[in-house]
């Protein structure tokens, strides 16, 4: 429990921990995942640099910047319901989805362009890695959506208060992993070279 | 680490998410140098460093889980480098 006064407060971990044993399982699925696309890379420099040239590395930017905007998003909702401004809370909480159907729009764009290209997770190495690393992070943001729209109409209700907020963060806490994960993938996948 | 407020983190990791994308978008990252290469990662690794202590608030969690964190990021981000250098030769 947090005393009166920030910064005295016994350590305590944010959420259920259950979420924080998937983060880190997820952590680690990822992790071997960004590597071996690293190592994989080694196998043929020239090819990747190539297809990676192909990406829309305005597209890579612009969805970073959202799920940075969106996580932000989310700590300021959990500010607002702590300080007993649910619907103020909610109001960041759609900011936060509002910010990831902007990714998901903008990923299935990306999508779209290499499909009409004639590329797939077949054409070569490293499209393989592309269409695999982005597509299972893709899962998760919608996953991470789903949670959160959830929590949207939870807040809404008044269900969660200034003693009560932590679905909010468990919920928080896997959003925050998806922005975590992509905040590597996106140096690693469209700008390394 | 030091203390920014949320506010001030999120326009950080906009910046930083900013100036990766110029040294991607201007061609410094890709003349097969490694400095660039090494720029975008450290801007990364502050950039995760901060959603896990700030946004994540394991700042104030016990020790052990921002050690899994920071950790992981670290371990994963030196090998990606190591992999990338062993790549220029």
């Amino acid at each position: 429990m947090t005393s009166a006064v920030e910064g005295v407060a016994e350590p305590r971990l944010a959420g259920d921990l259950a979420v924080w044993l998937i983060i880190l399982a997820e952590l680690l699925a990822f992790g071997i995942l960004f590597l071996s696309y690293a190592f994989a890379r080694l196998q043929d420099v020239a090819l990747f640099n190539a297809s990676q040239a192909t990406l829309d590395l305005n597209y890579g930017g612009i969805n970073t910047a959202l799920l940075i905007t969106a996580s932000w998003c989310v700590v300021r909702a959990i500010q607002a319901v702590k300080r007993g401004a649910s619907t103020s809370g909610a109001g960041w909480l759609v900011a936060a989805l509002a910010c990831g159907a902007g990714f998901i729009g903008i990923k299935l764009a990306e999508y779209a362009d290499k499909w009409e290209a004639g590329v797939d997770l077949s054409t070569n190495t490293f499209y393989m890695f592309y269409f695999l690393l982005t597509g299972f992070h893709f899962f998760h943001v919608l996953a991470a959506m789903v949670f959160l729209a959830i929590l949207t109409v939870q807040t809404l209700r008044g269900r969660y208060g200034p003693d009560d907020v932590n679905a909010l963060e468990t919920g928080g806490a896997f959003w925050h992993m998806v922005d975590l994960l992509w905040i590597v993938l996106f140096p690693l996948i469209y700008v390394m070279r | 680490m030091r203390f920014f407020s949320k506010n001030q983190i999120w326009g950080l990791l906009l910046l930083a998410t900013a100036v990766t994308w110029w040294l991607g978008e201007s061609g410094q990252v890709g003349r097969g140098t490694v400095a660039p290469v090494l720029v975008i990662f450290a801007l990364a690794a502050f950039k995760g460093l901060w959603v896990i202590a700030d946004f994540m608030d394991l700042r104030h969690a016990p020790a052990l889980w921002r050690r899994l964190l920071v950790g992981w990021l670290l371990v994963i981000i030196s090998l990606i480098l190591l992999a990338y250098w062993l790549g220029l030769g």
